[in-house]
């Protein structure tokens, strides 16, 4: 089953909490991944996989630079998900 | 002084190691004559031919916050936490500018290990046999190169003099030292933090080294085994952990008024061109260390007190470093007391000559040779050539300036001897 916009706001929060040690709550969708959260360009090729592995999604690396908020990351998820 | 040939001090020490979580701790044990090894008790330790080490007293985990942790290699982790003891120890409250006590481009950083992030390697090709390319850490990389925990310090510190890493097996750590001292009496840094670390407790090391009958098989008694000196001693433990010095130009410690543990006198390197693994029995290459360091520096070999041996537990090894000894500082060996620390920390690797520095430069600081263990049965021709400092540790002479030598040798036939004396 799909997850909600929630749901992956929510998954993508453990994530960056588990790879950057961010406290979950700060993590929000206008929050830039490199600027505000912590995450360098290696870590955010951890976020990337580990976030395909939770939502079932693939995520080329082509695309990954278009990532830049955390809302960028949701909505590509709620668009690819499987 | 030229500035070709600036006195080095010692100004501060960290470390982390099988005796405990920093210098401090580390030290009461050595003087304890405690030892740090205990059995393996991992599941994958149970078909191993060895199932001893000297593990870590203190987590890494337990002082470094996680996300920072899972991008770096347990060496790396080791020679933070040491550096960061022994940078704070030396008086400075931040990174070099920041604290400007020191300027950046003036610091560097010379932290060696044997084998590098083995670890993080072998278990990275778990990783990409088990779960596939993608899940290969992209921080594998930085994680495993040999000059990680180098580069790792001069981050923690702003080192922009210079950041290296010799590399020569179990001589890697005391290299790293030689190259520091160098470099500051040279004029390229005023101020270096210099060491060694080592991580390999992981099945493969230990079947590899196993396997060419270096290590000691006495399962059956962990804290009995290592024993330097020994007449059964039958190989080394090996050991984890870090001990990095802050290493400084006396000009420039005395500028900023810090304390200072001890001068670093100068070191002495050579190489055997014998064997890939085999120490010369004779000690030759020692003996040409040794001679090397007395003939670059003007230590005076009557104020020479202590050693802190490179003495594995090896048959052949221990032996020949004591004949080198002999034959380079004939009556002077007389009045060194020779303590073989490798009997309660294990052997670190390229981490040893960091942790064995730091024992050195408390040995003098301290006026106290801590204690070889385990040596029940004194192998004669030990008894022949050296005082060995036996079952407790020894005062050091009260008055006067002392001295004292830390020998490294490493696979490859690399020869180092370090010098500390008081100030």
């Amino acid at each position: 089953m799909a997850a909600t916009q929630e749901e992956i706001v929510a998954g993508l929060a453990d994530i960056v909490n588990e790879i950057a040690g961010i406290p979950v709550e700060d993590v929000q969708t206008e929050k830039s991944f490199t600027d505000d959260l912590d995450v360098d360009s290696l870590s955010m090729v951890e976020v990337v996989v580990a976030a395909e592995e939770r939502f079932d999604v693939k995520i080329p690396d082509d695309d990954v630079k278009n990532l830049k908020t955390v809302g960028d990351a949701t909505e590509y998820i709620l668009k690819h998900q499987g | 002084m030229s500035p070709t040939n600036r006195t080095v001090v010692v100004t501060g020490i960290g470390a982390t190691t099988p005796l405990g979580g920093d210098a401090a701790s580390t030290w009461e044990g050595l003087v304890a004559g405690r030892s740090g090894v205990g059995p393996l008790e991992q599941d994958w330790a149970a078909d191993q031919a060895v199932r001893i080490a000297a593990q870590i007293a203190v987590e890494p985990g337990e002082v470094i916050p996680r996300p920072q942790a899972r991008r770096l290699d347990r060496s790396a982790q080791f020679a933070l936490i040491a550096a960061k003891e022994a940078w704070a120890d030396a008086g400075f409250t931040g990174k070099a500018g920041e604290d400007t006590a020191v300027d950046p481009h003036r610091l560097g950083t010379v932290v060696a290990s044997g084998i590098g992030g083995v670890t993080t390697l072998l278990d990275q090709y778990d990783v990409l046999k088990e779960k596939g390319v993608r899940r290969v850490s992209p921080h594998t990389v930085p994680m495993l190169m040999p000059n990680g925990p180098s580069a790792n310090v001069g981050l923690l510190v702003g080192a922009r003099a210079g950041v290296h890493t010799p590399v020569s097996a179990c001589a890697s750590g005391a290299e790293a030292i030689g190259y520091a001292i160098e470099m500051i009496r040279t004029g390229r840094a005023d101020v270096v933090v210099a060491g060694g670390t080592e991580a390999a407790i992981h099945p493969l090391p230990i079947a590899a080294f196993g396997n060419m009958m270096a290590m000691s098989k006495n399962n059956d008694n962990p804290q009995g085994a290592s024993r330097p000196y020994d007449i059964s001693r039958d190989g080394f433990v090996l050991g984890e952990g870090a001990g990095v010095i802050v290493l400084e130009s006396a000009e420039h410690a005395a500028g900023r008024g810090a304390r200072v543990y001890a001068e670093a006198v100068g070191q002495g390197i050579s190489s055997d061109a014998h064997d890939i693994v085999q120490p010369e029995p004779e000690g030759r290459g020692i003996a040409h260390a040794l001679q090397n360091l007395l003939d670059n520096t003007d230590l005076n070999p009557a104020e020479i007190v202590h050693v802190n041996a490179h003495a594995t537990s090896t048959p052949a090894g221990d032996v020949a470093e004591l004949k080198a000894l002999r034959k380079v500082f004939g009556d002077d060996a007389d009045h060194f007391a020779v303590s073989a620390t490798k009997s309660m920390t294990g052997h670190l690797l390229g981490g040893a000559g960091g942790v064995e520095s730091v024992a050195t430069v408390l040995a003098l600081y301290n006026r106290v040779a801590p204690p070889t263990i385990n040596v029940e049965n004194l192998d004669p021709e030990a008894e022949a050539t050296a005082d060995i400092v036996r079952g407790e540790a020894r005062k050091l002479p009260v008055d006067g300036r002392i001295a004292a030598l830390n020998d490294s040798f490493g696979f490859g036939g690399h020869n180092v001897a370090l010098a500390f004396r008081t100030v």
